[in-house]
This record gives C-alpha cells, sequence and structure tokens, in this order.
C-alpha cells in the first residue's frame, strides 16, 4: 500500500490533492468490529454444524444410491413406446423421476456440505492482503530493454529468410490439425453423392410403404415419401443410413402458381413437385409445409424455402436450395423416380463441389 | 305336417307359395334398404330446405368475404368443391366467420349451432363435390390402433403440431394448434380437407383406418401423464428455456447470496 502511494505522489502533485480531498470526504470506515459466531463459542453448536455437514454428505451419498437403483433396479418391461398401455407409463415416469432426484440430491449435498462446513466449522477471522505495487516508469523501461535485446540478439530484423520461413511455419503447423476434421466425415465421401433413387424406383408412403397413384396427389396434398428399394434393406444392410439420405416430400402446387426454369420444365408431373427432405444447412429433416404459402420450414434453425420456386432460401442460414428429384408416371399410372438427384442431398461437404460438377457431366 | 302334404296338390298351392316367397324377399328388402337409409340420414344426405335455410345463412354471414354465390373476392376463397367437411370443421370450431382479417382464423365459441351448420355444410356441398362429414365409424377410438397412429403421426404431423400434439409456430406469424381436447370429427376433418395452410391428407394419402389410428394415439395421449416430470405445455426449449432462465437463475442467485453473506 505504501508503495502505491510513493509512486503517485512522484508522478502528479494533482493527483494528490484529489486524494487528500477525497481522503476528508470518505474516511476509511475500516473493518466491521469482528463478533464470533455461535459454533465459535458454544461447543454444543459446533458438534450440531458438524452434524449437519455429515447429514449432507450422508443425502449425497443416498442420492447416487437412489440413481443406480432407478438405473439397474427399476426394469420396464415390454414395449414402452405403446403409448395405451399406463403400466408401463407409469414405470417409466419413477424411473425418470428417481434418475433426476438421484443425481440432483447427490450434487446438491456435496455442494451445500461442503459451503456450511467452510462457514460454521473453518475459522473466520479476517485477512487483509495488500495491493501490488503498480509498475513504475523504470520496471517499465527495464521491460523495453529486454524485449530490444531479445530482438536485436535474435537478428530477426538482420535475417529476413529466417523471419518469413518462421511465420510460415507457425501459419501452416495449426493448419495439420483442420485437416483432420475430415476424417470427421465418412471415409468415403462418394457415400454422401448418391441416394437409393434410380430411374424407374416408385415413390412409396411413409410408413406404410404403399405406391402413390398420381391422380391421389390433389392439389394441396402433401405426401411423406420414401424410395421403393428401400423396403429389402435390413438395420444390418444400412437401412437407416439410405433412408436419411432418400427422405422425400411429395405435394402438389397449382402449376400457375409455379416458378420453373426451362431444364426443370420435366420434373415434375402436372404441379407434382418432389424435394429431398433433408435441410442444406446442417441436415434436420424439413417437412413444415404450408399449402397455401408453398413455404417449407426447418424447424432447427428457421430456415425457409418456397416449394413453388425451385425451394430457394428466402430465410435462414442455409445455403444452398433442396434438391429437386426428377419424377414421372409409370404405365400402371403410379409416380416413380426418372433418376437419382442431381446433386448431394444435405449438407455442404468437403468435396459437394467436386460432386456436382460431376453429377451434372452424369446426367448430361 | 299330415295336413300340409295333403294339401301340396291344390291348385292353389303355387299361388300362396309364391305370394309367401314375394312377401319375405320385398319385406327383408324394404327392411336393409331402410337401415341404410337411417345411417345415411345422420350425417351426409341433406334435403332440399337444408340447402335452402343454408343459403340464407350464408348470404348473411359469409358472402360478404366468400362472395354471394362462394365463387371467392380477393378476401376470402372461393367454396366450391370444399365439400361439407370443410364447412363442418370451420364452422363447428368457431373459425368461420372470421373476427377479422390477420394471418390465421382463430378458434373461438361458435356462432352457429349444430342445425345451422348443418344447413351451411347443405348448401355448400350443393355447389360442388368435396369432402363429407366422416362416417361415426371412422371416428370410434376403440376400433383403433394406437401404436399405428404413432407411427403415422409421427411421418406425418408431428413436424408440424409437435411430437405431443402440443402444437408448434410456422413461418411469418402463423403457427400450427394444439390437438389437445379437439374432438375427433374436427381432426379427421381437417386432416380430409385441409384447412388454411395445413397440407391435404385425402383418403388416398391416409386412409380412413389409418385417420382412425391417428385419432386413437391423439386421444391416448391427452389421457397419459407426462413420462418424465413436468410438462410445462409440452412446448419444449421454449417453456423449459424460460423456466430455467427465470426459476433456475432465481436459485442459483440466491445461493450466491446466501454464500458471500456473513455467517452468524
Amino acid at each position: 500500500m505504501g508503495n502505491h502511494r510513493d509512486s503517485t505522489e512522484e508522478v502528479s502533485s494533482v493527483a494528490v490533492t484529489s486524494l487528500e480531498a477525497s481522503k476528508e470526504k470518505f474516511p476509511d470506515p475500516g473493518l466491521p468490529p469482528h463478533s464470533p459466531r455461535l459454533t465459535d463459542v458454544d461447543p454444543k453448536q459446533n458438534k450440531k454444524a458438524e452434524r449437519h455437514v455429515t447429514l449432507l454428505f450422508v443425502i449425497s451419498i443416498l442420492g447416487a444410491l437412489l440413481f443406480w437403483f432407478a438405473y439397474f433396479g427399476i426394469r420396464v418391461e415390454g414395449n414402452f413406446y405403446d403409448v395405451t398401455n399406463p403400466e408401463n407409463n407409469h414405470l417409466l415416469r419413477l424411473q425418470n423421476l428417481f434418475l433426476g432426484l438421484g443425481i440432483a440430491l447427490s450434487m446438491f449435498g456435496i455442494g451445500i456440505g461442503i459451503v456450511h462446513w467452510a462457514r460454521a466449522l473453518m475459522p473466520d477471522h479476517e485477512m487483509v492482503e495488500m495491493r501490488h505495487p503498480v509498475s513504475s516508469e523504470e520496471s517499465r523501461a527495464e521491460a523495453q530493454d529486454i524485449m530490444e535485446t531479445i530482438i536485436d540478439e535474435s537478428g530477426i530484423k538482420r535475417r529476413p529468410l529466417l523471419r518469413n520461413t518462421l511465420i510460415g511455419s507457425i501459419i501452416l503447423a495449426p493448419l495439420t490439425f483442420v485437416t483432420l476434421f475430415r476424417d470427421l466425415g465418412p471415409a468415403n465421401p462418394s457415400l454422401l453423392k448418391h441416394t437409393l433413387w434410380d430411374q424407374g424406383v416408385r415413390l412409396v408412403r411413409d410408413p406404410s410403404g404403399t405406391p402413390i397413384k398420381a391422380a391421389d396427389v390433389t392439389i394441396g396434398s402433401a405426401y411423406h415419401v420414401l424410395p421403393e428399394n428401400l423396403q429389402s434393406l435390413t438395420h444390418e444392410t444400412g437401412y437407416v443410413e439410405e433412408k436419411a439420405k432418400a427422405v422425400v416430400l411429395l405435394m402438389r402446387i397449382n402449376p400457375a402458381e409455379l416458378n420453373i426454369s426451362e431444364d426443370r420444365k420435366d420434373w415434375n408431373v402436372d404441379g407434382i413437385l418432389a424435394f429431398s427432405k433433408v435441410c442444406t444447412h446442417v441436415g434436420c429433416p424439413i417437412a413444415l409445409y404450408e399449402q397455401r404459402t408453398h413455404h417449407l420450414l426447418c424447424p432447427c434453425h428457421q430456415s425457409t424455402f418456397d416449394a413453388a420456386n425451385e425451394c430457394e432460401v428466402i430465410f435462414g442460414p442455409a445455403a444452398h436450395p433442396l434438391p429437386q428429384l426428377p419424377i414421372a408416371v409409370d404405365e400402371e399410372g403410379y409416380l416413380v423416380a426418372q433418376s437419382d438427384f442431381h446433386e448431394p442431398v444435405g449438407p455442404a461437404y468437403w468435396e459437394r463441389a467436386k460432386h456436382v460438377n460431376e453429377m451434372a457431366g452424369e446426367a448430361n | 305336417m299330415k295336413a300340409l302334404s295333403q294339401k301340396r296338390r291344390h291348385p292353389l298351392a303355387a299361388v300362396v307359395l309364391l305370394a309367401i316367397a314375394l312377401i319375405l324377399t320385398g319385406g327383408l328388402y324394404a327392411v336393409a334398404t331402410a337401415s341404410n337409409q337411417a345411417q345415411a340420414a345422420s350425417s351426409t344426405t341433406y334435403t332440399a330446405s337444408d340447402i335452402e335455410e343454408g343459403q340464407k345463412l350464408f348470404v348473411s354471414n359469409c358472402a360478404t368475404c366468400h362472395g354471394l354465390n362462394a365463387e371467392g373476392t380477393v378476401d376470402g376463397p372461393s367454396l366450391v368443391g370444399v365439400g361439407a367437411a370443410a364447412v363442418d370443421f370451420q364452422v363447428g370450431t368457431g373459425r368461420m366467420p372470421m373476427q377479422m382479417q390477420g394471418t390465421q382464423a382463430q378458434v373461438k365459441p361458435r356462432q352457429f349451432n349444430d342445425e345451422q351448420t348443418h344447413q351451411l355444410a347443405a348448401y355448400v356441398a350443393s355447389l360442388g363435390a368435396g369432402p363429407t362429414v366422416p362416417e361415426d365409424e371412422h371416428l370410434d377410438v376403440t376400433k383403433g390402433d394406437a401404436a399405428n397412429g404413432a407411427k403415422v403421426f409421427l411421418a406425418n404431423c408431428a413436424m408440424c403440431h409437435n411430437a405431443a400434439g402440443a402444437g408448434g409456430a410456422l413461418t411469418r406469424g402463423k403457427w400450427a394448434p394444439t390437438l389437445m381436447g379437439v374432438s375427433e370429427k374436427h381432426i379427421y376433418e381437417a386432416m380430409e380437407t385441409g384447412p388454411q395452410n395445413m397440407p391435404v391428407f385425402n383418403d388416398a394419402n391416409i386412409t380412413p383406418e389409418e385417420k382412425r389410428d391417428v385419432i386413437t394415439y391423439l386421444k391416448a395421449q391427452e389421457v397419459n401423464e407426462s413420462p418424465g416430470g413436468f410438462k410445462l405445455g409440452s412446448l419444449g426449449p421454449v417453456s423449459e428455456g424460460l423456466l430455467i432462465w427465470t426459476l433456475g437463475l432465481g436459485i442459483v442467485i440466491a445461493f450466491t447470496i446466501w454464500l458471500t453473506s456473513r455467517s452468524a
């Protein structure tokens, strides 16, 4: 504290007078008088506080045990998705309650116990810690000297080749980690390029798997669609992965309200359009379709697409339109795909631009 | 029996037999058709006077927006071909007549009683073929399969109406309303007609049996308690976030004050 005052006095006399003036206005109140706690004077209270802290820690232990009891002890038998079975629902509810309560008690007990220990039993004498002296002009000049010596002795100004190679290595070294992020995606990125859709694959309803007649898709309708060949896959042969890429939303819009570019003129059947349901932002499923405004809304980050305008982005963080699936009608009147998507579905990835070009080449 | 066998060669026997057969067939047919008519009359048949009364109600209550002949104006769509189901839903839930123009027609106490709604539906149905008011058979939740209904609901409805049927926000001020407490008939009609911005789910898309399964699932959801603590309206991060930012943060602040207070 003394050092601090000394240095300000040296710097400016104006500061000193203002400091002196404020001293008169606000006298240092000092520390409030120390009053001993009940636990300091009464050994009975001391014992009691100790018991309380122990009890809190025991509550924490019991909470952890309650969690394990709920996790391993309560078993929900049978199909717990069966919403009409109240028995399973009750068990599930009980398990969730005890899981949450167990974790909460085990954390709460430790936290409150430690705080109570510190407040009631640990010494409570006040301590004064002096402020560290603020750096002076001298030490600042000293530090500058050291820096200059380093620059001078390293010769970084006289040896530009050394300096430039150092800068280059510092920039490139962290970039090696960025390259590692590539490995977070699939090992073979062309997996993302193709889906199960192909020429002549029928569009079927999700979840019933029945094919769709073009005449049944009335204006304003929305169908949730899967490729028919998905049904031959099992969980082991990649059902979930293929389904996640191939999901499609089918809707019919009055052709007079459509705005379609020349090269996509024959991709729809009398206003029946099929778009990928995977958001091009981070891949959430999009199916919030408004039949009058033709807006498609992604529930995750509110990206909005205009279905009447080739699903261009009209709001939100998505970067490119939803890919359109070219469709046609087979001789029995059912809707079929003309081909796979003409661009990769879902969010952008490292090789996307390359794949878009390749797929455009394949289509032509 | 002896008397019968003696008289079977009587000249009038053939006439009597023919008469009995005719009465039996005719009687059975009459009973059968009468029961058919009785079923149909309950919901989907309309008399000429229904249509006439409906037109009067329409002209005085609806024509301002929908046009004198329901042909539509800039303020309201044409009602030709929307069917009786659309009228029964919109008027029956109080959405129509609208209180004011806005992003979305809101549910409010309905303005017309059952008979008037029936008459309005009769008039609009007479303008052009459209979805009819559903048969009671397709609304009977005791016959539905809730597990299949859950699958259909999750694939077709849950994205807007929320997995618990609690409703959710759409674009530019529109929203999907909650499905809790909505009558079986109105749920069915909404799927069939696609009110406002809801897509149409016609009988080819979701069959009447699947619609009944969906209704069964929703009715089961109404009575099921939440599987994990408080529901908070089943609205997800909105209500849960609000609770933790007010109550949760309040508790944290209270603990901070207790921690830093002087112990006595």
